[in-house]
């Protein structure tokens, strides 16, 4: 997935359209309550100002191609937004870390950890 | 794999739903952290989370199929649905926030198809979320290039005298196929004929079921 210089045709990896790739995969999931939270969140947060959905774009386009085989669409989305939330200053990287540290320290399933 | 939810409930009394038993995640950590965090500095609250994610719930394709069935069936509404698909929704009591919506016909000689080659750019507002297929490379990839084998694979076999139109999504700008009206439903209601129109059919990757299949 990587490109090197010399092959580097002027866009970047999610400007895919007109590549070639495999089938069309036929696999569907349920969303999941994570993940249907992910989506609010980022809804709620563009929709009171602190980032657009270019501000989401940009940052899931500066992922590597990567990450869009290594994570899932609302992995990738929740690291769009807390980057977005950080860089308008709804909350500091400290602060953020902190909480992280509380909400692994209550349980090891999610529902454990998000408090019901 | 198995799961067995029914004697875990919630610190709230609850069960929890599917997947809430699975080894947190480190991504999921992150997101339990920013809601809290979004909460206790007054961006957004419990209460307002639960309400937008049972709005995004409740969108479904049975709102596009409603809309359709009354394009097939209302000529001034099929007018008015082709110049502003989001006004038109409006009107219909559709709740697509700030979606610019536009609406694209299939004909005997046209077959329209939607596609986000950039991202996953989708009528969500009327139909719901996508489904997994539409956000993957391989539909991003393909469909502008080889609109009819991909189209192939999903069971839409057209001839070569169809034209096809395939229509990249932006955020936006987000478009809704309005599927041919089956031969043989001149008589059928708007509430029948809704139950004709599929997700797929919407997204041009179907066409609307036969009028023998409900």
């Amino acid at each position: 997935m990587t490109q090197d210089a010399q092959s580097f045709d002027g866009r970047r990896w999610h400007d895919m359209g007109g590549n070639a790739a495999g089938p069309v995969p036929t696999d569907q999931h349920d969303f999941s309550l994570w993940e249907k939270r992910v989506d609010a969140l980022m809804i709620i947060s563009s929709a009171k100002g602190h980032f657009t959905v270019d501000g989401l774009r940009r940052v899931l386009e500066d992922m590597a191609p990567e990450a869009f085989e290594t994570m899932t669409y609302y992995e990738r989305w929740i690291a769009s937004v807390n980057q977005n939330l950080i860089e308008a200053g709804v909350y500091t990287t400290a602060e953020l870390a902190h909480r992280m540290s509380e909400v692994a320290a209550r349980g090891a399933t999610y529902g454990e950890a998000s408090n019901g | 794999m198995p799961h067995d939810h029914h004697d875990h409930l919630s610190p709230s009394g609850h069960p929890y739903r599917p997947d809430d038993d699975h080894p947190l995640t480190y991504w999921q950590q992150m997101e339990i952290a920013i809601r809290e965090l979004l909460i206790e500095k007054g961006v957004t609250t419990a209460a307002e989370i639960n309400a937008q994610i049972d709005a995004m719930d409740s969108r479904s394709p049975a709102n596009g199929a409603a809309v359709v069935a009354r394009a097939w069936t209302d000529p001034a509404f099929r007018d008015a649905l082709l110049a502003d698909a989001s006004v038109a929704s409006r009107d219909m009591g559709f709740d697509i926030g700030p979606m610019k919506l536009i609406a694209v016909e299939n004909t005997a000689d046209v077959h329209n198809v939607i596609v986000c080659t950039l991202c996953s750019c989708y009528p969500r507002n009327l139909l719901g979320l996508p489904p997994d297929w539409y956000k993957s490379r391989a539909y991003r990839s393909r469909t502008v290039k080889e609109p009819r084998k991909v189209l192939a694979e999903f069971g839409v076999n057209l001839p070569d005298t169809t034209t096809v139109r395939v229509h990249d999504s932006t955020a936006d700008m987000r478009y809704i196929v309005i599927p041919a009206r089956p031969a043989g439903t001149d008589d059928w209601s708007p509430d029948a004929l809704a139950r004709l129109v599929t997700r797929d059919s919407m997204i041009g990757t179907g066409i609307a079921k036969a009028p023998e299949s409900v």
